[in-house]
């Protein structure tokens, strides 16, 4: 970055010294132990993970948009989806707002001057890197003389996966892909997981700045709290269970396959004892990100502090015991599948308790509609339609007829991207003057939402009545009667994907560019990490703040109690 | 525990710059609580399956757990239970300030862990010879060797800072003896001709039905723990033998112990449901 002070009169003769540029150079980035910069690395890294799995998925609705086969084969098409799960869910938003928001966020909003143990921060980001690069590295082909051919196939290098992210047995052992460098990846990338979530929650319990008692954490800290937990204790199951199919395709031990004697259901079990919860850490910081957003933008106090806070443990904790809601037409005996029901059924309370108290945050606050605020609108809204069609697919009889349908689709990627990608944008738009010291275009990032927003609809929305209609997930083709809401669902994706790149490519022009400074504190908000200054010095603070008041204490002078 | 860190001096917590002494012993300890409770869970899969398919497939485990050899399962036990027991008293020695005794105790518990994965070979071995193991039993023996540079030389690179080592050194010794012993192993162990046929046939499988499976997986991913405690223990040991370690700091010494008492205990409900449930 070039020196451009003396246009800025307000600013002092010399930049202070900030996280960023304390230190020069690629290698002080790629050794850092800075909570901040490894947050930054992080967010530099999934989103060209974004990019590569978006583009896929652009790829599959450009199949999509006309009946009949356009440009892929249907093989070609099994590995698009394939490629768009695991690398959106693997890459992109598991780590996506804990690994980046969180590790820059946490310990500046406690108070702390880093993570507990910074290195383990930065080691975490090396495996995630060693992960993805296993990830990419399953794509390859064998291609070239056929020395090379033979070389790549006896390494396992056979060609893009095409199980699905989910990578079910028997079907995950028996196909001729790469999948033991796919599932591989994915452990790798567990271990990531852990370790940033372990990192999480010793941060949390023993770094908090004097005064900053658990009741006072700004509610991001909540939520991250609860992530942690679901990455630290649910990720192992997964890591595990993948190991085991990667031993049973090498050497056969036949504990998946059932013509072994295996069994593939338990297959799904130990899978989805990690991948439902998984979706929690996906959602449960953005639930945080949209807490400590309202507030701000209606000027008020966030509505049951409390209730939110318990809510998001709460999540956590249901989490671990609604797995099999994955798996009602998987075989599982009557009884469980109505225990599971029941208990899915009231993952929607805390849920619930978290819309109703934003919603009553926003009751007679002093709205203004930033970008962050639209996001966070949005995301309460997508989320809402997320949450009430879970309920369909967690009532028993109507799963059945659901199951395996676009239905499916469409309430995950409004759970997820309605949820957690909004989320992430949210929170990139809300702390970006923090992160960069500078601040973006208004107006150009409200355009961008919009065309998210719509684009974001445009696609899934179609998707409920096509699965509704009874149109299968993952087939290659559809009876012609499905064009017209496949069309606008391709339709749908290009306006998003648009939305998307407008977005960043706003926040990335400005963060390079763009010569105005940041205020330290642009919206007033009252939570430690804007009290330093934009963007924060490598210690965080000048000195360690000592807290004496809450965190949501807008509209009303400071009396010391919560 | 950054970059800030100055060589700490023998006996005193080295000084980081985000929190105070205290804050970080205490954030260890944390840490590794958390990090066994991960192990656990890893475990508890394993478990978990062995319960299903114990309950689905009785008669086959029953007679797959007959040929296994209890006596050298006890064996291992015992030098287990052994090893454990001198990593409690290294820690005890570290509180003291006797950093001699760390050194001591903690190297007689890595004797111990060779001799597991010897016996642990031996015992391999005799399934490999009757056609029960998956693969040729070189494989095994090269994965452990190659296991064991990279854990030494990880172990060696922790405490460079401290023991004046060059890390490119150590780096590059690790690598190479890596490949070279894990060469070398091959060569030895590798049995030729060998019938690595048996294992995963019909008739095997109607006898066994995935009892070695899961043995395999569950003892091979423990032998594996022990591999790496093995590195955490000499790791210990390199830093007692420069006096690191006082009644003021002792947390390496702490952490690692109760590392390998997690290992030690897994291997306790591993040895009576491998070996003398069925």
């Amino acid at each position: 970055m070039s020196e451009n002070i003396k246009e800025n009169e307000k600013v002092e003769a010399v930049e202070p010294k900030n996280y960023l540029n304390h230190e020069t150079g690629i290698w002080s980035w790629l050794t850092t132990v800075d909570h901040k910069r490894i947050g930054l690395m992080y967010l530099f890294t999934i989103t060209i993970f974004f990019f590569i799995g978006g583009m896929a998925a652009l790829l599959m609705r450009a199949e999509l948009a006309n009946a009949g086969p356009d440009f892929f084969s249907p093989d070609t098409y099994n590995t698009l989806f394939t490629l768009h799960g695991s690398i959106m869910i693997f890459l992109f938003i598991v780590p996506g707002i804990p690994a980046t928001m969180g590790n820059f966020l946490l310990p500046l909003m406690i108070g702390a001057k880093d993570v507990a143990f910074p290195r383990l921060n930065l080691l975490s980001y090396y495996i995630y890197l060693i992960g993805a690069l296993m990830a990419l590295i399953a794509l390859i082909k064998p291609f070239g003389p056929e020395f090379m051919q033979t070389m790549l196939s006896s390494l396992g290098l056979t060609g893009p996966v095409d199980t699905g992210w989910t990578f079910y047995a028997p079907y995950s052992i028996e196909s001729g892909t790469a999948v033991v460098w796919m599932t591989g990846a994915a452990f790798v990338l567990g271990f990531s997981s852990i370790l940033t979530g372990l990192n999480f929650i010793v941060t949390i319990h023993k770094l908090r700045a004097p005064g900053m008692t658990w009741g006072r954490l700004p509610v991001f800290v909540w939520a991250s709290y609860s992530t942690a937990v679901i990455q630290t204790l649910a990720t192992p199951v997964v890591g595990i269970t993948l190991v085991l199919l990667i031993i049973e395709r090498v050497m056969g031990i036949g504990i998946f396959d059932p013509s072994m004697g295996g069994d593939p259901v338990l297959y799904e079990h130990f899978f989805w004892f990690y991948s439902h919860p998984v979706v929690y850490i996906m959602v449960l910081p953005a639930f945080g990100v949209i807490g400590e957003i309202i507030p701000v933008f209606s000027r008020k106090p966030i509505f049951g502090y409390k209730a939110i806070c318990y809510a998001s443990v709460s999540i956590a904790a249901f989490s671990f015991i609604v797995w099999a809601h994955h798996m009602f037409v998987s075989g599982i005996s009557d009884v469980a599948a109505i225990v599971f029901s029941i208990l899915t059924f009231s993952v929607a309370i805390p849920t619930a308790v978290k819309v109703f108290n934003w919603v009553a945050t926003m009751y007679k606050g002093s709205i203004t509609f930033e970008t962050p605020m639209l996001y966070a609108l949005g995301f309460i809204f997508l989320f809402m339609i997320a949450g009430t069609t879970g309920i369909y697919l967690a009532t028993l009889a109507v799963d059945v007829f659901y199951h395996d349908t676009y239905f499916v689709v469409a309430h995950f990627h409004y759970t997820i991207q309605g949820g957690a990608v909004i989320g992430l944008m949210a929170a990139l738009h809300f702390w970006f003057p923090k992160m960069t010291g500078k601040m973006y275009n208004e107006f150009i990032g409200k355009i961008a939402w919009f065309f998210v927003f719509v684009g974001f609809n445009l696609t899934f929305l179609p998707q409920f009545v096509l699965g509704m209609q009874g149109m299968p997930r993952r087939y290659f083709d559809y009876p012609i009667e499905f064009e017209a809401l496949h069309m606008a669902s391709s339709i749908g994706a290009v306006v998003n994907a648009f939305g998307y790149t407008f977005a960043l490519l706003n926040l990335l022009y400005y963060f390079f560019f763009s010569k105005v400074k940041a205020p330290r504190n642009p919206y007033e908000s009252l939570s430690l990490e804007w009290q330093t200054q934009s963007p924060p010095i490598h210690e965080n603070f000048e000195e360690i703040p000592i807290v004496t008041d809450g965190v949501y204490s807008y509209g009303k002078k400071i009396k010391g109690d919560h | 525990m950054s970059h800030t860190e100055v060589i700490a001096k023998a006996g005193e917590a080295p000084v980081v710059h985000h929190m105070d002494t205290k804050t970080a012993y205490d954030s260890a300890k944390l840490g590794i609580w958390l990090f066994l409770a991960t192990e656990l869970l890893l475990f508890g899969v394993l478990f978990t399956a062995f319960a299903i398919f114990r309950w689905m497939y009785l008669e086959e485990f029953t007679y797959g757990a007959e040929k296994l050899n209890w006596k050298f399962g006890t064996l291992n036990t015992v030098i287990l239970i052994f090893s454990s027991f001198t990593a409690a008293l290294a820690v005890d020695a570290a509180q003291h300030s006797q950093n001699k005794k760390v050194y001591k105790y903690f190297f007689i518990s890595i004797i111990c862990a060779f001799m597991f994965l010897v016996v642990k070979y031996i015992e391999y071995y005799a399934k490999f010879d009757h056609g029960y193991f998956p693969f040729n039993i070189g494989y095994f023996a090269s994965a452990v060797f190659v296991c064991l540079s990279f854990a030494i030389g990880a172990a060696y690179f922790g405490a460079s800072k401290f023991c004046g080592y060059s890390r490119v050194k150590i780096s590059i010794v690790s690598i190479v003896s890596a490949i070279v012993l894990g060469f070398i192993a091959l060569k030895i162990f590798y049995v030729e001709g060998a019938h690595d046929v048996v294992f995963n046939t019909q008739e095997f499988n109607e006898q066994y039905k995935i009892f070695f499976g899961l043995y395999y997986c569950m003892t091979w991913l423990h032998a594996l723990h022990v591999i790496i405690g093995l590195g955490l223990l000499t790791w210990v040991v390199l830093l007692a033998k420069k006096n690191r370690f006082s009644d003021k700091y002792y947390t390496p010494v702490e952490v690692s112990a109760l590392y390998w008492h997690l290992v030690d205990l897994i291997w306790i409900y591993l040895f009576p449901l491998l070996y003398l449930v069925g």
